[in-house]
């Protein structure tokens, strides 16, 4: 997995609620087994394209300097719906790598966790305060330190901190291999399991 | 003596392998998974290139479900799919099932169906276990209406999955909701679990773990109390469970995974000791009078956005939250309808019955008594797909499958189908769709089409009448 540590870049606003991950990758992108294919156009599909191809002009991220957003942030509940992990694969071939946001659905975040991409959660004031900033190509640049977990906003020259979850911000930062990681206490999985299945011979 | 408990952390206490530092992540042993072909294919591939085996082959089952067709005929010329990309991903689910050694539901299987619904009928989810499958309706599904804590995952986890037998697991806070009273004649679980997420909202369980209580749960049917864990998702529940009961036993007696004989005995005599204690604090309880719910319907592009039947399109002026007003005018604007526009009598122009949240026997049943001696009406679309080959053939015994053809619906075979729209089965822009499936966001059943949410029965009277309706009207009346 990338690491993430610092990033400074443009922060894109999308402040609906709700935004689904049907909405994030329509069906008709879900057709791969890879993690790449057709990801990039079916990101967001239909509040970026107005037509098979065609962008539409009025969208955030078809405007410059949206157009090179490396940060989303979002309205409550971003994500929520199906467990397609294609929404994050896709987000990050567009080159967005972290999402700031009130709440996410879990599986969501859990999924941005998996692929590099922090998903910050703040209280609904400070968001509302970035989704401001964002939604001006004068304010919209900001820094979000993983390591010092902080987002700091040059237009306000406000710098704010943000709690993550540490076992999260290691492997975030590290970019570390979950599965490899956990293969590490294999002794103690198979350990744990011999003495649970023979305490529940029926499930074995 | 140990402090009160949960049945979740009871459920999470007997399946942590260790503690993961401070922040109260666990690993946690997971006891089954449910593998499909557009969310496995990835976590195949990532599992071979780093040279990793499957930890528990036989803990694992995979189906084909979402992209299957489910022409009224069965057979190797009709369960042949064009599309080159979706015949590759039901291919090499194969491939990756028989490398490994893990048991496939494949398309003209007598077991297949949509994942949830094959693994309760299986009997493969029991109490007490911990499931996971990448799929966010595993909450669900079915599982929690085991007494098992079932959640989606990510196609990475399911690697882990794969490879460990384990997640890495933060532990959720847990909610209570309880249900009192009993609901009404013609009312089910669908109609109770859309009354909740309307009432906490579609981010009302984030970070949550839900258990049911109360009487109105207890009387549910196992297959009622399915929906209701199953849809909690749309609430943003990671998990919902009901404590086990006899009429759950009687459920899962005799069923192909269950155990059997002197191991069934001792099975049960623990699964009774799965259930919170009298004095668990939960983080947070809410409350339900199931008497006072009517017949829902969904309105908007949201689960959360409902209201019932009796009741008007809102008005979003009205709405004091600005994101939320926001979201409800271009979720009308979407749906194509007027605040202060009645609901009952809206027309339609497809009717739905099937998913993994209403699928079930009970719900072609429910659906039935209103079918029988109907018509669908002129104009409408209508179309029945029962949530696995197993539930088919039930209803085909049960002479309901022809309540359904008679009625003029079309009879379909197992899957996904119209409710995620991944096969040939979707709709085209502004058709209204009357579904008693989970998702009305936008798209979901096709670009541009139009879901109401509602129960079987409620498809069903709306199938019939060309129009949104409260099914009570078409039910034989109490005492006559």
């Amino acid at each position: 997995m990338e690491p993430f540590k610092s990033l400074t870049g443009v922060a894109a606003a999308l402040p609906m609620a709700n935004l689904d991950t049907d909405q994030i990758m329509p069906k008709q992108y879900l057709r791969g087994v890879d993690r790449e294919s057709g990801l990039a156009e079916g990101f967001l599909h239909d509040l970026r394209f107005e037509a098979p191809g065609r962008l539409r002009p009025d969208f955030i991220l078809n405007q410059a300097p949206w157009t090179n957003a490396t940060i989303l942030v979002t309205g409550p509940n971003y994500g929520c719906g199906s467990s397609r992990e294609h929404a994050v694969w896709g987000m990050r071939q567009l080159g967005l790598r972290c999402v700031i946001g009130s709440s996410f659905g879990g599986i969501f975040a859990d999924n941005c966790a998996r692929n590099g991409v922090p998903a910050i959660i703040l209280p609904l004031a400070e968001v509302d305060r970035l989704l401001a900033l964002a939604a001006n190509a004068a304010t919209c640049e900001m820094t979000v330190d993983l390591e010092s977990q902080t987002i700091s906003t040059p237009a306000d020259s406000r710098t704010l901190p943000f709690e993550f979850d540490p076992l999260r911000r290691h492997m975030l930062l590290k970019g570390l291999d979950a599965v490899g990681l956990t293969l590490e206490s294999a002794q103690d999985i198979r350990k744990f399991e011999q003495a649970y299945l023979h305490v529940q011979p029926w499930l074995a | 003596m140990s402090a009160p408990r949960t049945l979740y952390r009871r459920i999470v206490d007997a399946h942590t392998v260790r503690s993961l530092g401070e922040a109260g992540q666990i690993l946690l042993y997971v006891d089954r998974q449910v593998l499909n072909e557009y969310t496995s294919p990835q976590a195949f591939a990532a599992l071979h290139a780093a040279g990793r085996g499957v930890w528990r082959p036989q803990a694992t089952i995979a189906v084909v479900d979402h992209v299957n067709p489910t022409t009224p005929e069965r057979n190797a010329r009709t369960m042949v799919i064009v599309d080159a990309e979706r015949s590759l991903q039901v291919s090499l689910l194969a491939q990756n099932c028989a490398r490994h050694g893990i048991v496939l539901y494949d398309m003209l299987d007598a077991n297949q169906g949509i994942e949830h619904i094959v693994a309760s009928e299986q009997g493969l989810v029991l109490p007490g276990m911990v499931m996971a499958a990448g799929d966010s309706h595993t909450t669900t599904t079915t599982h929690g209406a085991m007494s098992a804590l079932g959640f989606g995952i990510g196609s990475s986890e399911i690697e882990h999955l794969l490879a460990t037998q384990t997640l890495v697991y933060t532990i959720q806070k847990s909610m209570r909701v309880d249900v009192r009273g009993q609901l009404g004649p013609g009312l089910t679980a669908k109609d109770l679990v859309l009354a909740l997420i309307r009432q906490i909202g579609a981010d009302g369980a984030t970070g949550q773990v839900i258990e049911y209580t109360g009487e109105a749960i207890r009387a549910l049917g196992v297959e009622g109390r399915l929906t209701l864990s199953n849809m909690s998702v749309e609430a943003a529940a990671r998990g919902a469970i009901v404590a086990p009961d006899d009429r759950l036993f009687d459920y899962l007696h005799g069923r192909q995974r269950v155990p059997k004989g002197a191991l069934w005995d001792q099975a049960v005599a623990a699964w009774r000791n799965l259930r919170s204690d009298d004095d668990a604090v939960f983080d947070r309880s809410v409350s339900l009078d199931a008497g006072l719910i009517a017949p829902m319907v969904t309105w908007g592009t949201s689960p959360d956005q409902g209201a019932t039947i009796d009741m008007a399109v809102p008005d979003p002026a009205t709405e004091s939250d600005a994101t939320r007003k926001r979201s409800a005018i271009r979720a009308l604007e979407y749906m194509g309808l007027q605040p202060g526009q009645p609901l009952d009598g809206l027309a339609i122009s497809h009717a739905f019955i099937g998913s993994c949240t209403n699928g079930r026997i009970d719900d072609l049943r429910d659906a039935a008594r209103v079918l029988r001696g109907r018509r669908v009406a002129p104009g409408v679309r209508a179309l029945a797909v029962p949530g696995s080959t197993a539930v088919r053939a039930q209803a085909e015994a049960e002479g309901i499958a022809q309540v359904f053809r008679d009625a003029g619906f079309e009879w379909r075979q197992a899957g996904c189908s119209m409710c995620v729209a991944m096969n040939d089965d979707h709709l085209v822009a502004g058709d209204r769709c009357a579904s008693s499936t989970n998702r009305n966001f936008e798209g979901r059943q096709g670009p541009g089409a139009r879901t109401h949410l509602m129960s079987p029965a409620m498809v069903a009277a709306a199938a019939v009448t060309g129009a949104l309706t409260d099914v009570r009207r078409l039910l034989p009346q109490p005492g006559s």
